[in-house]
């Protein structure tokens, strides 16, 4: 398979298998699939799929058995420039000793920016996250989505062409969810990035992907690809009460519950 | 009212303690234990300016540079020791071993290579101190929290710069814990190198006036001891709220652990 050009990522034939004392598991089985710059794609799959594995193979923090991961045309080996990871453990993947605009700032440094453009950058990130007041805030004192969007806004300040969100909404509630979602929608057309979105909520994945990836159980491979033909400026209320919203998630409530059937579940 | 109360809780109980032994002592004739007034009396004419510059400085400052030494010592090795499970498979007896000897069991030998002058008692106590820094940073660093590891992995946040924004910061926790244990240990170990082969320093002072049945010093010695405990472990809180302030924050939040 050729990369193309305007493929920003592109996954081929990945493969990653644990060894346990017994035997060797394969969790993630074959996955071939890729998405195009600007693209947002999410990733849904039946719980303990590989999805985690997967992106942790994509982000390079993991080894593929085989296959391979190129992310702008360039196979990946270790951690890719240009890629940056919203985690789900948000609460985890912030550093408490760090206040958030140093958190955002975090990255910056090794990027070879002057200190007048990292603060630029760190104040222009906090205000798209609608957090311009929280600089000097340290993150135990954020609340959850706070603290969710701080680990987002160090994400773009990151300016990467790839960004990958591990199940990134997961632990928030169900109002600061759905703005997180809005946000990510926004940041994603303003800045033009490329995302792949992981996420074990099907409704969340038809709202906000181009597409839904949809993998099987364990050893996984995509069942399916799902183009979402939903106008592209989407709502929380008129999106989700669109009829087109509903087939579209039926559709993917299906692949996946027969995903679970073929585990004999 | 709060503060008037944590400086009452701070106080009653040493002036009670006083009291108790102000008083029993008051008519003691027991040549050993002097009434607590003829001690106190005795610290003017005891503990003279000259006396602070030849033997208190001294003992402190070797003290300090001991403890300093081992601090970093500790840490850094700790670091290495703790960042790779090999190494620490192959160091783990060693050290060990090592924690378990009695410093104090060393002094002779230290003498042997040191002599018996500054450089001996400054090792003693480094042999002594080295090790609740060292096992406690080893601990620290080897439960970096993986996501904090991954995020920087990802934002290719590497070297000098992950070490001191993640590394050091994560196990920070625990390497203070190390310290405090290792000053209250820094102070046992000053007296008792002073103990052995020593021209000056407060343990000298100390067992000089017990050998001289100069008893009333002897004891404000050992109160003079008690009291730099007091201060040292003082000036140690102060620099763990300053270090740990984040830490202590996140718990009165009830953050994460």
């Amino acid at each position: 398979m050729t990369t193309g050009k305007e493929d920003m990522l592109d996954v081929h034939r990945l493969r990653r298998s644990y060894r346990t004392a017994a035997r060797t598991v394969d969790a993630v089985g074959n996955v071939t699939f890729s998405v195009a710059e600007g693209e947002l794609a999410c990733v849904v799959g039946p719980s303990g799929c590989g999805k985690t594995t997967l992106l942790r193979c994509i982000a390079g923090l993991l080894a593929p058995s085989g296959g391979t991961v190129a992310v702008d045309g360039r196979e990946v080996s270790g951690p890719p420039a240009e890629t940056a990871v919203v985690f789900q453990e948000y609460g985890r993947s912030l550093f408490p000793w760090l206040r958030a605009g140093e958190n955002v700032a975090l990255p910056l440094r090794p990027r070879g920016l002057s200190g007048r453009e990292r603060r630029a950058r760190v104040a222009e990130a906090l205000k798209a996250v609608d957090l311009a007041g929280a600089e000097r805030a340290y993150p135990w004192e954020l609340s959850g989505g706070m603290q969710q969007r701080v680990a987002i806004a160090r994400a773009i300040a990151y300016r990467p062409k790839l960004l990958l969100m591990d199940e990134p909404f997961a632990a928030v509630d169900a109002q600061t969810r759905a703005d997180l979602e809005d946000l990510i929608l926004g940041l994603w057309r303003d800045l033009g990035i490329t995302v792949l979105f992981i996420t074990h909520d099907i409704d969340e994945a038809v709202y906000l992907g181009q597409r839904v990836l949809v993998l099987s159980a364990s050893p996984t491979v995509v069942m399916e690809d799902v183009a979402v033909d939903l106008p592209a400026s989407r709502d929380q209320l008129t999106t989700r009460a669109d009829p087109r919203f509903a087939a579209l998630r039926s559709k993917v409530y299906r692949l996946i519950r027969s995903a679970h059937g073929e585990r004999g579940e | 009212m709060r503060t008037l109360w944590r400086v009452f809780a701070l106080v009653a109980l040493p002036a009670v303690l006083l009291a108790v032994w102000w008083f029993a002592s008051a008519d003691s004739k027991d040549f050993f234990l002097p009434p607590l007034s003829r001690i106190l009396n005795s610290f003017d004419t005891v503990w003279t300016a000259q006396r602070w510059r030849a033997d208190v400085l001294p003992s402190v400052l070797r003290l300090l540079a001991g403890y300093v030494a081992a601090a970093i010592l500790g840490i850094a090795a700790g670091t290495v020791i703790g960042s790779s499970r090999k190494v620490r498979a192959t160091t783990e007896p060693v050290l060990e071993f090592l924690r378990a000897l009695p410093p104090p069991v060393l002094v002779p030998v230290i003498m042997l290579f040191a002599g018996i002058g500054t450089g001996m008692k400054i090792a003693v106590i480094i042999s002594g101190c080295v090790w609740p820094v060292l096992l406690n940073t080893v601990e620290g660093v080897r439960a970096v929290d993986g996501v904090l590891t991954d995020t920087c992995t990802v934002y290719r946040v590497t070297g000098a710069r992950r070490l001191f924004r993640l590394t050091l910061p994560a196990a920070s926790p625990q390497i203070v814990t190390g310290l405090r244990q290792a000053l209250s240990l820094g102070i046992i170990l000053m007296v008792i190198s002073e103990m052995f082969a020593a021209s000056s320093g407060l343990g000298f002072t100390i067992v000089q006036f017990q050998r001289s049945f100069a008893i009333p010093g002897m004891w404000s010695g050992i109160i003079l001891l008690g009291l730099l405990g007091v201060a040292m472990s003082v000036l140690f809180a102060l620099f763990e709220r300053w270090a740990l302030a984040w830490y202590l924050g996140m718990r009165r939040t009830g953050g994460r652990e």
